[in-house]
């Protein structure tokens, strides 16, 4: 009798997982009701964000593209400026040295970048990374605020390194050391195995690892809202190909960012439009990390065979 | 296709042999220069009294974080009790049914649900907690906010571990007529103890650095408490508060409350690294 009810709570609590992840949709479907009912698909084409201009739930200016650009803008810059330093990492440690002082140097130091939290990493970022990012400003003569999405990218880039270059050194042990060997056999350099060997057969595990790095840029808050500048309107410069560096160093705003900023001061249609901004981001993570993580799996079972 | 010669290759191989390892180098910057500043600026602060003491206003001298620390112990505590049991009974369930389709269903929302941002778990303890208790922000929806970013990593840890312990533990366990519950609650958990452990501390060292899902709900809070439905500081949220604040003042106490959390982090990172290596599962 009593392992019926064991096996039965056992049960119980694998299904609340299913309950949670219902749950949380379910709640912020309601709670961006109201937006979606009185806003309508506006929220998603409107380039301007002005709460104040709510009166008894109608005549509302709320536009997500701003912080949209800003998210995808951050994110995808942030991960490519991660790339180089990633592959890097992860072909040291999986490749060229698996045992000795510098990989044990090397993997503790990335263990330790991925522990240091977020709010850290933003106060760091404000008070080192703005600095010169306005100093730079200074020399190409853009207006010096500093703080902006370069600012965030660079800061985001540093913290998705450790997790990208983890899932990707796990990738590449995965290839085969017989292929490897066969390669070495027909006399082709260690850089030749790599790029014709290596990363060919590694290839979709590699866009999985990058596309989880990047589903964790795309949610990242904190260190983001602190040096990202908070400005809730798209950059002006933003159209004209040749001023494309005035719209990287502007001030903006993401999804994570612009929640984490208005949520408390805000009601009614206001916070019923930022929970859709939660909505859309969950959904945008949901997608990203699902497709990462089948791409793993689909290529785990294939190397397993 | 031309053919490159020789000296070519080798020198091509060099080249990129050296920007990996430079490239490699130049990620520990970022970290050394984080330590470097972190320690520079918030060793001058870190005293007894500042651990000790209450934030004082703005241009009053010394002023501490003793509330934060406190709060942030409560949180994670909180956190514990509510995500640890689910978390262990649903890994159990997990490894028990490994083949089963319900179990690669829960596995990939599981990992769905590590995957969702910080924030949105803010957003949703406030819709479930703080908006029905009359728009009372407090520990409690704090840590309802942190159990669900800590599930997953409870969830993982147990099912890798159970899932290693080696079935003729079990069968061994089951032969001798001990009912099922008896076996998973007094064999199989009691084995996986450390790899399970390992992995609660590394959910502490990562929810206690949380901040996004405590600004709606854990709130905040300039003075000790230790009742669990009142808002409650945590070091993350003081750093936040007064690292966006104008004043010089709190910008030190921020980087000595910085410092503090890291070296809790790191700290506790390290007692697990440290478990999982010497309290291994083994057979």
């Amino acid at each position: 009798m009593n392992d019926k009810i064991f096996r039965g709570i056992l049960f119980v609590s694998g299904l609340l997982i299913f309950f949670l992840i219902g749950g949380i949709f379910l709640t912020l479907s309601i709670g961006a009701f109201p937006s979606i009912k009185s806003l309508g698909f506006s929220f998603l084409t409107r380039s301007n964000w002005n709460p104040q201009t709510v009166w008894n739930g109608s005549a509302i200016e709320l536009g997500a593209i701003p912080f949209l650009f800003g998210t995808i803008v951050t994110s995808f810059l942030s991960l490519a400026l991660s790339i180089p330093f990633s592959f890097s990492t992860a072909l040291l440690l999986g490749e060229y040295y698996r045992n000795g002082f510098i990989p044990a140097f090397l993997k503790s130091t990335v263990e330790l970048l991925s522990g240091i939290p977020s709010v850290i990493y933003g106060f760091w970022g404000f008070n080192l990374i703005v600095p010169i990012i306005r100093n730079i400003e200074l020399k190409i003569g853009i207006p010096p605020y500093g703080v902006g999405i370069m600012a965030a990218s660079l800061v985001l880039a540093i913290m998705i390194i450790p997790y990208s270059a983890s899932l990707i050194r796990e990738i590449l042990h995965l290839v085969p050391k017989e292929l490897k060997e066969a390669g070495y056999s027909l006399g082709a350099t260690r850089f030749e195995v790599i790029k014709n060997i290596v990363f060919p057969y590694a290839r979709s595990g590699i866009v999985a690892g990058l596309l989880l790095a990047l589903g964790r840029a795309l949610g990242e808050t904190m260190a983001v809202t602190l040096v990202i500048g908070n400005l809730n309107s798209l950059p002006k410069t933003l159209g004209s190909i040749f001023q494309i560096h005035k719209t990287l160093f502007s001030p903006g705003n993401t999804m994570s960012s612009i929640i984490a900023l208005e949520f408390n001061e805000s009601s009614g249609i206001h916070q019923s439009a930022l929970i859709e901004m939660g909505l859309l981001l969950i959904l945008l993570t949901t997608i990203i990390n699902f497709a990462g993580r089948f791409i793993i799996k689909k290529t785990d079972r294939s190397n397993s065979r | 296709m031309k053919q490159k010669s020789f000296s070519f290759r080798k020198a091509e191989n060099i080249f990129f042999k050296t920007s990996v390892i430079v490239f490699s180098l130049a990620t520990v910057v970022p970290l050394l220069l984080i330590i470097f500043f972190v320690v520079k600026k918030g060793l001058s602060v870190i005293n007894i009294d500042f651990l000790l003491s209450l934030p004082a206003p703005v241009g009053q001298e010394g002023g501490g974080i003793s509330n934060a620390i406190i709060g942030t112990l409560l949180l994670i505590g909180l956190t514990l009790i509510l995500s640890v049991p689910v978390g262990i009974l649903c890994g159990v369930f997990l490894a028990e049914n490994k083949g089963k389709h319900l179990a690669f269903w829960i596995r990939s929302w599981v990992e769905v649900l590590q995957g969702v941002p910080s924030i949105i778990m803010g957003i949703i303890a406030y819709i479930w907690v703080v908006k029905p208790l009359k728009g009372m922000f407090s520990a409690f929806a704090g840590s309802v906010a942190l159990s669900i970013m800590m599930l997953p990593l409870v969830i993982k840890a147990t099912e890798e571990t159970v899932g290693m312990v080696n079935p003729t533990l079990k069968e061994a366990s089951m032969s001798l007529g001990v009912p099922y519950y008896r076996t998973i609650l007094g064999v199989v958990l009691p084995i996986s103890l450390s790899g399970i452990m390992t992995g609660i501390l590394l959910g502490v060292s990562r929810i206690a650095g949380e901040t996004a899902p405590l600004l709606f709900t854990a709130f905040g809070n300039q003075f000790m408490n230790y009742n669990i439905f009142k808002p409650v500081n945590a070091l993350p949220l003081l750093i936040y508060r007064y690292a966006t604040s104008p004043y010089k003042d709190w910008h030190d106490i921020a980087w000595g409350a910085s410092l503090f959390l890291i070296v809790f982090v790191l700290l506790v990172n390290f007692i697990a690294t440290g478990i999982s290596k010497k309290w291994k599962v083994q057979f």
